[in-house]
């Protein structure tokens, strides 16, 4: 890349440069001017309203008049609450569903486009079949959720038409509305929803892979389920981390798939955390209490985020360091 | 072309695959078959007939109902808008942490990951009582703002690692020629950092276009909000029959079809480069 260098006009020059031969020290910090900015908006958008929602979730505000203090009472209604654990519980199945199940299957997705279908095929085919996978990712969720709520639905949907159109129609069900099977049938469009993200992470991963370790392994009659084991896996162990980091906190945080399936239902068979403070704080108007959970879910994403990004700058210091025979 | 066909029979991995892609796929052709039958024949044939005919006034209703055109303009505006402010911010906070190595840049650097992080429900409340407080509740310039800081943070912590690895010379030759801060930041770590910057403004623009629990709350005006809001709403208030879900549906995934196919190059490559850095 060729870059031009401006002259510019000798405007300002010798105050600048003799402003620039003082001190290295002071150089250094008239950059901070460039984070003024950036600083404002942040103390105004995100510092201030946190440390707000925070303060709150000790008292018992309701959204008007003077928040009274009320200590620690919401955090200790919060063990009691049923349908805290419920959500928080579900919390779980999501992480299933959208960070350990598209990471596994994406892991063996990638693999297969990237050392089989790109290796006989050519790459276009690999390239076509990732835009396929990655398709849904680049739709709005609500988007997604019509989508699927009308395939699932009861009378109509396109699922249950197939199931009587091949002969199962006995396995007709009403896919959301039926409490027992509501939390399985949004992991599964979760699932479809989130899949393309850690393929197309480690197919970009794969290509810093030296080739050469594929063709050594080949050479010594290692099969497919072996260079991956032991080449593809450990490889990219940075871009897994990544991944299941990232998938762990958007299932943590998942709002808009249940808010347009399910709005947590049905009897809160889908009631999810984030929906769960929403609805305490808009619908009940328990501000103090939607606040206290949603400072409990912060405070588990940042658990989260600390224990993934350590995993990471782990697993990228050992890659770092000369290998000794580690494929 | 039966050579052609025998050659893959003898791949079933392929045809999993294939196959595999197929399912992901389904669901917008069987919303895309849909949306253009008219309501008697989705009743009569149910949704997996193929259409006899092309049946647009489904689609035209329902955009003339829920004023389609300006949901689009706003969703167009507002992630826009965010999209190139945010990339501004973060071009300016990333010039003091990368390159301009600011003192306790890693603190500063730890904060902006952060709040990357935060969830927004543990600042919904607070924005929504503030924009009130200061009126500017259900504007779009309320979400603008809120998006452009909740993206700023990401690009930030992107940009300044790209911009850690700036070349120093190149700088240091300016600054020697006798270009101000700003000089070298719009004439060379602007344009040299081009490439990025692209990245981060297609990703910006998407991710706002796709956000749903911010712009549900603060928006709540039929003619402040976006697509995403008034179709999740639309959805959430379970008062549209069939032939109109289809309508929204398909309204839906057009401009995700079109972001798609036209950024494609750019998403790919890009979150890759997001997910490493």
């Amino acid at each position: 890349m060729t870059v031009t260098v401006e002259r510019p006009g000798g405007r300002g020059r010798v105050s600048n440069g003799a402003r620039r031969h003082r001190s290295s020290l002071r150089r250094k910090d008239s950059y901070t001017l460039f984070l003024l900015p950036g600083a404002v908006a942040f103390l105004a958008v995100i510092v201030v309203p946190f440390l707000m929602n925070t303060a709150v979730s000790f008292t018992d505000w309701r959204g008007v008049g003077t928040p009274g203090w009320s200590g620690l009472a919401n955090y200790r209604v919060l063990p009691d609450d049923s349908e805290f654990w419920a959500s928080f519980r579900h919390s779980l199945f999501m992480v299933v569903a959208m960070a350990a199940v598209p990471t596994a299957v994406g892991l063996v997705l990638a693999a297969a486009l990237f050392d089989y279908v790109g290796k006989h095929f050519g790459s276009r085919w690999a390239a076509v079949l990732r835009a396929c996978f990655y398709l849904p990712q680049v739709l709005p969720i609500a988007v997604a959720g019509i989508v699927w709520s009308w395939i699932l639905a009861p009378e109509n949907g396109s699922l249950n038409e197939v199931l009587k159109a091949v002969g199962l129609g006995s396995w007709q069900q009403d896919w959301l509305g039926d409490p027992d099977l509501a939390l399985y049938s949004v992991m599964g469009v979760m699932v479809w929803v989130q899949l393309g993200f850690p393929l197309v992470v480690f197919m970009a991963g794969l290509q810093r892979v030296d080739p050469q370790l594929y063709e050594a392994a080949e050479l010594d009659g290692a099969g497919w389920w072996r260079r991956f084991r032991h080449i593809t896996v450990p490889q990219i162990r940075p871009e897994i981390y990544v991944v299941l980091t990232w998938c762990t906190i958007a299932a943590l945080k998942v709002f808009g798939a249940v808010y347009v399936l399910t709005k947590g239902g049905p009897g809160g068979a889908t009631n999810v955390p984030s929906y769960f403070s929403f609805t305490t704080f808009f619908e009940k108007t328990q501000v103090g209490y939607g606040a206290a959970v949603s400072t409990v879910l912060t405070v588990i994403i940042l658990a989260v985020s600390l224990i993934g990004l350590k995993l990471q700058t782990r697993s990228e210091d050992a890659e770092d360091a000369p290998t000794g025979g580690r494929a | 072309m039966t050579t052609a066909l025998r050659r893959y029979r003898r791949h079933p991995v392929l045809i999993a695959l294939v196959l595999a892609a197929l399912f992901m796929v389904v669901p917008f052709l069987i919303v895309a078959v849909n949306a253009v039958k008219s309501p008697a024949e989705y009743s009569a044939n149910g949704p997996l007939s193929l259409p006899e005919g092309l049946y647009l006034d489904g689609v035209k209703d329902f955009w003339e109902r829920v004023d389609f055109g300006q949901k689009l303009v706003n969703s167009v505006l507002i992630s826009g808008s965010v999209a190139a402010l945010a990339v501004v911010l973060s071009v300016l906070n990333a010039y003091a942490i990368g390159i301009g190595r600011i003192r306790g840049r890693t603190w500063v650097l730890a904060f902006f990951v952060l709040a990357n992080m935060l969830p927004q429900e543990a600042l919904v409340y607070p924005v929504y009582y503030l924009s009130k407080q200061v009126g500017l509740y259900d504007t779009r310039l309320s979400v603008i703002i809120v998006f452009t800081v909740i993206q700023a943070a990401f690009g930030t912590y992107l940009l300044s690692s790209v911009l850690g690895q700036f070349p120093r010379e190149i700088i240091e030759a300016a600054r020697i020629d006798g270009a101000n801060k700003w000089q070298v930041l719009w004439r060379i770590v602007v344009p040299v950092s081009r490439p990025t910057l692209g990245v981060l403004l297609v990703f910006f623009f998407i991710w706002t276009w796709n956000e749903f629990l911010l712009p549900l709350v603060m928006l709540i005006s039929n003619d402040n909000q976006t697509v995403s809001v008034a179709l999740g709403v639309l959805q959430g208030q379970r008062l549209m029959d069939a032939t109109m879900t289809n309508a929204a549906a398909l309204l839906g995934v057009l401009p995700a079809l079109v972001f798609f196919l036209v950024f494609q190059r750019t998403l790919t490559r890009g979150i890759a480069v997001g997910a490493v850095k």
